[in-house]
């Protein structure tokens, strides 16, 4: 018997469109994947690389100039299609596009970017000595510089050689000033405030023996004087501090703007400098480098819209594993009873569904929960237990990390608890029956064969419960979450932990960023690029899970054979 | 294992009842010493899950350092009763049964028996080995580190002892900390034996241990099977009719969950009283 060709050609085999719709599937989902993740890369990266300065001249009478100037100039950030644009004499439609530079110098011009139509524009070129200058107020500013101005009175002009070196070395000399004043503030007066505050309470409560008629004149005189002595030093880091500060303000620069109008700033205001068009691009590579890390080391200034993004991250991180440490032993003993003791039938079965319908309740419920339970009903009840002398200032009775860890906890824990109990189920009869026969009861099975096959699928649990907490921002909002904590939840300052802290947190820093900021436009780029660092900041969470999970997969292989 | 011992050790090994069948008095194998002759009593024994009956008022005496030999089709409940002799058919929900079970004359459903303290008694080795993924020195002490056996010495002393019982230690001694998982299928088996008998128990049940190995390492395990009667009470569950006939001093022959026919092993594969035996044993059913 003879197959013709064309009978081989007509049989399919069935069900092969299905396959092609299944990769239809993983296709569209891979690749908004990677569109979401290539476009949080680019713009989150390209905040951080230094641009050239573009100098435009605008044509004569154009309705485009900037405070009478037809000169103006700044970053080019975006080239766009015109929303209308304008027609040629024939009627023909001319010139479409236009560039938004960022200008700089908000201090002068009022706003930080303005759109410049091609089509006005004269020349451009980009000019060598054109210096950027990050400052503490209004954002950089671009211009020329004229002149170093020294408190002796010595002036040395922009085109002198030795002009950069000594610029150079005054920014420097002004940034240890700095960190000088914000260690006497923060720290030492900070550790003096401390001791005053104690004193305080301490003079509070007597005052309140007092009134209650005991006679504690002697111990009021000797916290009065115990504050007495406190006076001295810290008027004198309070001198030292005003001292530094007016130090900052002595020497000055002058630089003129490219719209031709001159300004002077204290070098104090000054925290960076560099030549934007002068830069090779292993001087941009440098710079870019260096901008990434100020950006991850360094605190938000200017409304968050400047700086960096350190206590954000430290504060998610902490928060993080805070949730981790509580939810990851409170969902392995609730799956632990649910699975292995409680009697399964439809009461269990019902727990098991309530369980799974919790991680359907929106997250801003759990917040409210945790603000009306964790912080006003056990934050007021320990307060009043124990902080009674501070009250009416809250302790524990405010939004802190740590009612934020648990409240997350609770919004997480299902994901934890149908986790473990998927690797208590998938434990092998042969390995509990093993022990069992040994003598074992049933919780030494448990604690000694059970739960270490299973915790690797108990990670699995604990790496999605981390990637949900991580990336939530709602329930945040109202137990302990601020835009502005520069004061970490860890520091060396005893108990080290400081769980009633408030703190920042990455995923409400991207909201505030992007729609609570002053200036949106010039909070994009820190929009993306916190965004990157959060996902970072997740996959670096999870790749710990993940390398644990694996060292404990290959410890606890099971299936002999 | 400090219970009293109800029976006394009996003085002859000839002892019969005319309700049971009974095999001592007829056991060719050579048994040293005086021993029990029912130190495993079974008494109109019947099992069920939930509604399932799988055993029928089952008689049968086991002797103490005899191997016995419990065999049929699968599904007759020779596992079933086997799991029972060490309680281990409580993990299962919606079981009953009626008779009892007597080791050493008390039964092992007394209210006031610990079901750890029956166990500890009982060593079991399972059909598919189930080593623990931990190193080969935890796996044979794990009876002990349960029971809360700190002193390293005693510890030591019981791995090289109940290796050497399985017939293990000299191809392991130098690797007692690596994983038991990395051993081969007869090894890791030996394993399982030596865990069992580390604690000192009576009785070694056995539930088919051989039957997913190759012939070299089922040689070897029947060789350990032989070894090990000397010290103690062996009840195997077998598909192989050959190793039943190699080990076994008595065999019993189950079928739909009755006891067919028990008695020593010769008689049952030469002259078996039942036909429905002959048939099985001749492999004419089953």
């Amino acid at each position: 018997m003879s197959i013709k060709p064309s009978n081989f050609r007509a049989i399919r085999t069935p069900g092969e469109a299905w396959v092609w719709l299944t990769a239809m599937g993983l296709t569209l989902g891979l690749a908004m994947i990677l569109f979401l993740l290539g476009l949080v890369l680019v713009q989150g990266l390209s905040a951080f690389w230094p641009k050239r300065v573009v100098q435009v001249t605008l044509k004569a009478d154009s309705p485009q100039a900037i405070q009478d100037s037809l000169i103006l100039g700044g970053e080019i950030t975006k080239v766009q299609e015109k929303l209308s644009p304008t027609l040629n004499e024939d009627g023909t439609p001319g010139e479409t596009r236009e560039w938004q530079l960022f200008l700089g110098n908000k201090d002068v011009y009022g706003l930080g970017f303005k759109f410049v139509d091609l089509d006005q524009i004269e020349k451009t070129e980009q000019p060598r000595d054109l210096i950027k200058l990050e400052r503490l107020e209004y954002g950089p500013a671009l211009a020329y510089p004229v002149a170093l101005n020294l408190k002796d009175g010595v002036t040395i002009s922009a085109s002198a050689p030795e002009f950069r070196a000594e610029l150079e070395r005054r920014v420097h000399e002004v940034n240890e000033r700095r960190a000088e004043i914000k260690r006497i503030e923060k720290k030492e007066i900070g550790a003096i405030n401390q001791q005053m505050n104690k004193l305080r309470l301490r003079q509070r409560a007597l005052e309140r023996d007092r009134d209650a008629g005991r006679n504690v004149a002697a111990e009021l005189a000797e916290v009065a004087a115990a504050q007495a002595k406190l006076d001295g030093p810290y008027n004198e880091l309070a001198t030292r501090a005003r001292e530094l500060r007016a130090t900052q303000q002595e020497n000055t620069i002058t630089y003129r703007l490219m719209s031709g109008r001159e300004n002077t700033l204290a070098l104090g205001q000054v925290i960076h400098f560099y030549y934007p068009n002068e830069l090779t691009t292993a001087q941009r590579v440098g710079l870019f480098l260096r901008n990434v890390w100020v950006f991850l080391s360094e605190e938000p200034r200017e409304a968050n819209t400047e700086g960096g993004i350190f206590p954000a991250i430290f504060g998610t991180f902490v928060m993080t594993l805070l949730m981790s440490v509580v939810v990851t032993p409170f969902g392995v003993l609730a799956a632990i009873y649910l699975r292995e003791y409680a009697k399964q039938g439809p009461f269990v079965r019902g727990v098991r569904i309530a369980i799974n319908n919790l991680a359907g309740v929106p997250s801003i419920v759990f917040g409210v929960f945790g603000l009306g339970f964790f912080v006003y009903f056990m934050g007021g009840t320990i307060d009043s237990l124990f902080f009674s002398d501070t009250l009416p200032t809250p302790t524990f009775g405010t939004g802190g990390v740590m009612w934020a860890a648990l409240t997350l906890a609770l919004m997480t824990v299902p994901v934890v608890v149908v986790a473990t109990e998927e690797a208590l189920a998938a434990v092998s009869r042969g390995s509990r029956e093993g022990s069992l026969a040994c003598g074992a009861s049933k919780w030494q099975t448990i604690q000694r064969i059970v739960l270490p096959a299973a915790a690797p699928g108990i990670l699995t649990g604990l790496i999605l419960a981390m990637a949900r907490g991580a990336g939530e921002v709602a329930p945040l909002m109202l137990v302990g979450v601020v835009k502005l904590a520069p004061e970490l939840p860890l520091n060396l300052e005893f108990p080290f932990i400081h769980l009633d802290q408030k703190f920042m947190h990455l995923g409400f820093h991207i909201y505030d960023l992007g729609f609570q900021s002053p200036d949106s436009e010039a909070a994009k780029p820190m929009v993306f690029a916190t965004t990157l660092f959060l996902i970072a900041l997740v996959v670096l969470l999870n790749l710990t899970a993940i390398f644990i999970r694996n060292h404990l997969r290959k410890k606890y292989a099971t299936g002999a054979f | 294992m400090d219970q009293p011992k109800a029976t006394p050790p009996p003085a002859s090994a000839t002892e019969t009842t005319a309700l049971r069948i009974t095999t001592a008095a007829a056991t060719p194998v050579a048994v040293q010493g005086s021993f029990d002759p029912k130190l495993i009593q079974i008494e109109g024994f019947d099992f069920f899950y939930s509604q399932n009956q799988v055993l029928h008022g089952v008689n049968l005496d086991i002797a103490e350092r005899h191997v016995t030999a419990l065999i049929g089709p699968s599904g007759c409940g020779k596992t079933t009763l086997l799991r029972n002799l060490n309680r281990m058919n409580d993990l299962v929900d919606g079981i009953y049964h009626r008779g009892d079970i007597k080791i050493r004359g008390e039964s092992i459903y007394h209210p006031h028996l610990e079901v750890i303290a029956l166990r500890k008694r009982i060593g079991m080795v399972f059909q598919k080995s189930n080593p623990f993924p931990k190193s080969i020195y935890e796996n044979v002490i794990y009876a002990l580190r349960v029971a809360g056996v700190k002193d390293k010495a005693k510890l030591d002393e019981t791995v090289e002892r109940s290796l050497k019982s399985a017939a293990l230690w000299d191809e392991v001694k130098d690797r007692l900390q690596a994983s038991a998982l990395g051993l081969s299928g007869g090894q890791q088996q030996r394993l399982c034996i030596a865990r069992a008998i580390a604690n000192q128990p009576e009785i070694l049940l056995m539930d088919e241990p051989c039957s997913a190995l190759d012939p070299v390492a089922t040689a070897k395990i029947e060789d350990l099977i032989l070894e090990l009667k000397r010290e103690f009470t062996i009840v195997i569950v077998t598909h192989n009719m050959q190793q039943a006939a190699r080990i076994s001093d008595t065999t019993a022959f189950f079928y739909l969950g009755q006891l067919i026919e028990f008695g020593p092993t010769n008689k049952i594969f030469t002259s078996p009283a039942k036909k429905q035996t002959e048939d099985y044993v001749t492999g004419r059913f089953g």
